[in-house]
């Protein structure tokens, strides 16, 4: 039994020098890793700045910037520090917050300025008796653009030194800059829904004159068909006019395609033949506001435009596992596919064949381009055509991406 | 043997399936009426589908099988795998659907924006399917072999060679209507024979199902062993046989009591020794949580959701699978009964699972009625196995081409297909001795320890994070998968290991639910920031949302 007891022993006490020894090594290769204080203090400062820029990418607001404030701090090396943006106090980590109201006018008064200063012992009284603060650095968070978006504040216990006024103007201006950054991503944001917008308005001067001559062409003859139009019209506008959503479920751009199909046939009459198969699998699929009515419209404009007789156009959506494969086909002249390309390329197309209309091409390239923006670039449009032989436009859309919602 | 028209029927059920699947969509819907082509899937078809999908192999001939073997203690087979719905129905249903997750892998995604969680999940739902997808091959080759005399292997060869096919081709393409019709089949094949066979045992004198001195053989029966048991005869000799082993009895003779089956009146039809032994109780609780929570779990009947608009026709659809599942799983409780009187050689033979199919003829007798009975049986247990089999490997296919394979082209999708169809194949030929509605609990029990709580705390829970959903999935389903692979593959146990094994859900579930809370409460640091927006996408009524 005692030898037992003693074995046990042996062997934890052999264990645990073992860990020991284990410990010491790594901590000896982790400081071997960074040698002089110089490499170190370098180390340490963009770290801390690594830290800070983070939560400054997402914009001035009070949750980043408290987190940001923390390690400003550090990086400034003063006892507190406050971010504010152009009318408030942000966030303050450390010393100072019964001066909150001192150190928000004096920001004020500072980016109204656009140019920093030293506050000393007199401007900021207060009746604590035991109150270190003695001073603060106020700069603003000027970014390149030149734009002030805030301010930074940096309070010390004695005068504030020199040092510390170089430091917390460096790091404003930098502070500054990632902001500016910040902006840029949502700016960047907001084109891509421009874009969409132009889409909007894109596919309308044509369609409308159209729609309204074809329209006119009943009113006296067929009344009620008149009218009948016309309501489906005011739905079609109101669905490509929402304001509210970048993306749709396929059962509803069906929906809208099958009220342009309506106007068209009043236009084109038996001319224009559609076939459509959709698999019922598939209507719920979600995918961007406005991608398959172009592909419908240039199928019309193919299938009938400058050819005698009748035009088939044909829908078709099939279900393929975790993806919705959708086509869009006509039987009508096709094009070389030279010039697609050159016309996809020009974007504008305004020197591409001169017979051909220009718009298709920004259609399917903007198609094409928004797909790939939300998917990923594996599922851009797929375009088969030749000259005399229709043109087969097909698109695969998976059933789920994170980040692609209806309605929303 | 040699029943000349089991094989037309396996074939005319295996070429209407891929000619639905393939020209079903054309026939259908094909059309310049934008209103016909753009109909939504109706709840009802829709729930016809996910009855046909789900209804498979193991429903069709296990449960009878087991219910010939067992009696009244496996009754919870039945119940727990239709009742899964009703927990489905409760819980899950409508917040998946309005989540627009498509598989469960997407729904770790959503709810708690981890890839590695996603990667986690994908492994699960592979295993899950393979798991799911073994016993239906085994009860493919256990068909063909007992109906057409071709060795077992076969049978599962060609269900897995049409299944991956099918697939890998696109014949899954109008795939609610192949489901839909496939439950409308196995409903048929089960309920018309179950019409004669409910009028023959009328005819016959209603024969007692236990009569108080054992049951006899109707006939002269010559009995080839397959499963090695040992076997008390009526003068109380004992014999141990082997597979190979031929025994005759003569007409009258009394049924001998085999090992492992319960034998005696009382043993059949009350539940097993409860009061006297905690251990089949603790079996009968497992069976129960595995299976209530075990639906939810399951890869191939979540994507079927997806069909519906929206959420409250997705829980209207849950609702009509449950009553129509309900319904069918009174059949197979006939069947089980109505073999104790008609088939009492399985007992001997150990093949219970043929019961279902064996039972026309050898109620009914060999004449023409009997033999299209049994080729409509066969049929319909062919339809279970296409059904389940190709929605299984769909799903299977599906998360390995997206997350596995990394490219979602129609290539990557065949491929996919096939290596999904591979491995099971491999497996169902290799293990041949197991019920395969024990497989197929086990496939439950390994969802209800991961996916369920995922899915239940993830719907219901703002604190769950993505570490803590990680662990619980490791732990949980890790335990459930490692009782599995024990059950499967390792060493014959007794006592309380082996029950714990066997039926490990009764631990694993809470195991796993505890795991997850305790973590997810330990790492609420972690826990999504629009943990607001995700519930209230998962949680607002469909007519808020637009």
């Amino acid at each position: 039994m005692g030898g037992n007891i003693s074995a046990v022993i042996g062997v934890f006490s052999l264990v645990s020098v073992l860990a020991g020894a284990l410990y010491a090594v790594g901590r000896l290769r982790g400081r071997r890793g960074i040698a002089t204080p110089g490499q170190r203090a370098t180390y340490e400062v963009l770290h801390t700045a690594g830290l800070a820029a983070e939560p400054l990418r997402a914009g001035l607001n009070p949750a980043g910037a408290a987190k940001a404030a923390r390690h400003l701090r550090t990086l400034v090396g003063a006892d507190g520090l406050a971010l504010t943006d152009t009318d408030d106090l942000l966030a303050l980590d450390g010393r100072g917050a019964h001066h909150r109201e001192q150190l928000r006018t004096a920001a004020r008064r500072v980016i109204a300025s656009e140019r920093s200063t030293v506050l000393g012992e007199a401007e900021l009284t207060c009746d604590r008796i035991d109150c270190p603060v003695r001073g603060a650095v106020v700069a603003p968070l000027g970014g390149a653009s030149g734009r002030i978006a805030g301010a930074l504040v940096a309070v010390t216990d004695g005068a504030p030194a020199p040092g510390l006024v170089q430091a917390a103007l460096e790091t404003a201006h930098w502070a500054g800059s990632q902001v500016a950054l910040a902006e840029l991503d949502s700016s960047r944001e907001r084109l891509a829904r421009a874009e969409v917008r132009a889409l909007r308005a894109q596919i309308s001067p044509h369609f409308i004159y159209n729609a309204l001559t074809a329209i006119g062409s009943f009113v006296r003859t067929d009344p009620e068909r008149a009218r009948e139009l016309i309501l489906e019209f005011a739905e079609f506008t109101r669905y490509s006019f929402r304001a509210h959503g970048e993306f749709t479920t396929l059962a509803e751009e069906l929906r809208s395609i099958d009220r342009y199909l309506t106007i068209e046939r009043a236009r084109f009459g038996d001319r224009l033949q559609v076939r459509l198969q959709i698999a019922p699998e598939v209507l719920p699929v979600t995918l961007p506001f406005l991608c398959l009515q172009p592909l419908v419209e240039n199928a019309v404009r193919h299938g009938l435009s400058r050819k005698p007789g009748t035009g088939m156009v044909s829908i078709e959506a099939r279900d393929a596992g975790a993806e919705c494969h959708i086509t869009v086909e006509d039987d009508g002249v096709g094009m070389d596919p030279a010039t697609l390309t050159a016309g996809i390329a020009e974007l504008a197309g305004s020197t591409g064949d001169p017979g051909d209309d220009p718009g298709q091409h920004v259609g399917l390239s903007n198609v094409d381009e928004r797909l790939r923006s939300v998917f990923g670039d594996g599922f851009g449009l797929v375009v088969e055509t030749g000259v005399g032989s229709g043109t087969k436009v097909s698109m695969r859309v998976p059933k789920f991406h994170p980040g692609v919602r209806a309605g929303s | 043997m040699g029943n000349d028209f089991v094989v037309p029927a396996i074939v005319a059920v295996t070429l209407v399936t891929v000619a639905i699947g393939f020209y079903g969509l054309r026939l259908a819907r094909t059309t310049s009426d934008f209103l016909v082509a753009s109909r939504v899937v109706s709840p009802t078809w829709n729930a016809a589908a996910i009855g046909g999908e789900y209804l498979s192999a193991a429903s069709f001939l296990g449960v009878a099988g087991l219910i010939l073997k067992y009696g009244v203690d496996v009754l919870w087979y039945p119940v727990g795998f239709a009742a899964g719905y009703l927990a489905l129905l409760l819980f899950v249903a409508a917040p998946l659907r309005r989540s627009g997750a498509f598989t469960l892998p997407d729904f770790c995604e959503l709810r708690l924006g981890s890839r590695r969680l996603r990667t986690l999940a994908t492994i699960f739902v592979i295993f899950i399917g393979w798991l799911y997808l073994v016993p239906q091959l085994q009860g493919a080759g256990l068909t063909l072999a007992t109906l057409a005399g071709s060795p077992y292997p076969v049978g599962a060869l060609v269900v897995a060679a049409v299944v991956t096919a099918n697939v890998a081709l696109g014949g899954m393409r109008a795939v609610t209507f192949v489901q839909a019709f496939q439950y409308w089949l196995k409903l048929t094949a089960l309920a018309v024979p179950a019409i004669f066979l409910a009028l023959q045992w009328q005819a016959d004198g209603r024969s007692a199902v236990t009569p108080p001195d054992g049951s006899t053989f109707r006939t002269a029966t010559t009995v080839v062993v397959e499963q090695r048991a040992v076997l008390t005869l009526a003068d109380g000799q004992t014999v141990e046989v082997r597979p190979g082993d031929e025994l005759s009895f003569a007409e009258g003779e009394p049924v001998p009591e085999v090992s492992g089956v319960a034998n005696g009146a009382t043993d059949w039809l009350l539940p097993s020794a409860a009061g006297s032994d905690d251990r089949g109780l603790f079996g009968t609780y497992s069976l129960i949580l595995a299976t209530f929570l075990g639906t939810m779990g399951l890869p191939h009947v979540l994507v079927r959701f997806y069909t519906n608009p929206d959420g409250a026709s997705a829980r209207r659809t849950t609702l009509v699978v449950l009553a129509l599942v309900g319904v069918f799983y009174l059949l197979p409780t006939i069947y089980g009964v109505l073999g104790r009187i008609y088939t009492p050689q399985l007992l001997v033979t150990g093949q219970t699972d043929a019961v279902v199919v064996l039972l026309p003829e050898a109620a009914l007798g060999a004449g023409t009625t009997g033999r299209l009975l049994a080729a409509l049986v066969a049929a319909g247990a062919f339809a279970a196995f296409l059904s389940t089999s190709s929605g299984l490997l769909t799903s299977v296919a599906g998360v390995i081409s997206t997350d596995v394979l990394g490219r979602g082209s129609v290539r990557g999708f065949r491929l996919a297909t096939v290596i999904a169809g591979v491995v099971p194949t491999v497996l169902a030929l290799n293990v041949s001795g197991m019920d395969v509605s024990q497989v197929v609990g086990l496939a439950f029990a390994v969802a209800a320890s991961s996916f369920c709580p995922l899915l239940v705390l993830g719907i219901w829970w703002r604190g769950l994070t993505d570490a803590g959903a990680a662990a619980g999935i490791l732990v949980g389903g890790g335990a459930a998968v490692t009782s599995v692979l024990i059950t499967v593959l390792g060493p014959g146990l007794t006592g309380w290991p082996a029950t714990l094994i066997a039926q490990p859900a009764a631990w694993t579930v809470p195991l796993a639910f505890t795991v997850m809370i305790a973590v997810s409460l330990a790492t609420r640091r972690r826990a999504p920031a629009d943990i607001g927006r995700t519930m209230l996408r998962l949680h607002a009524p469909d007519a808020l949302r637009s």
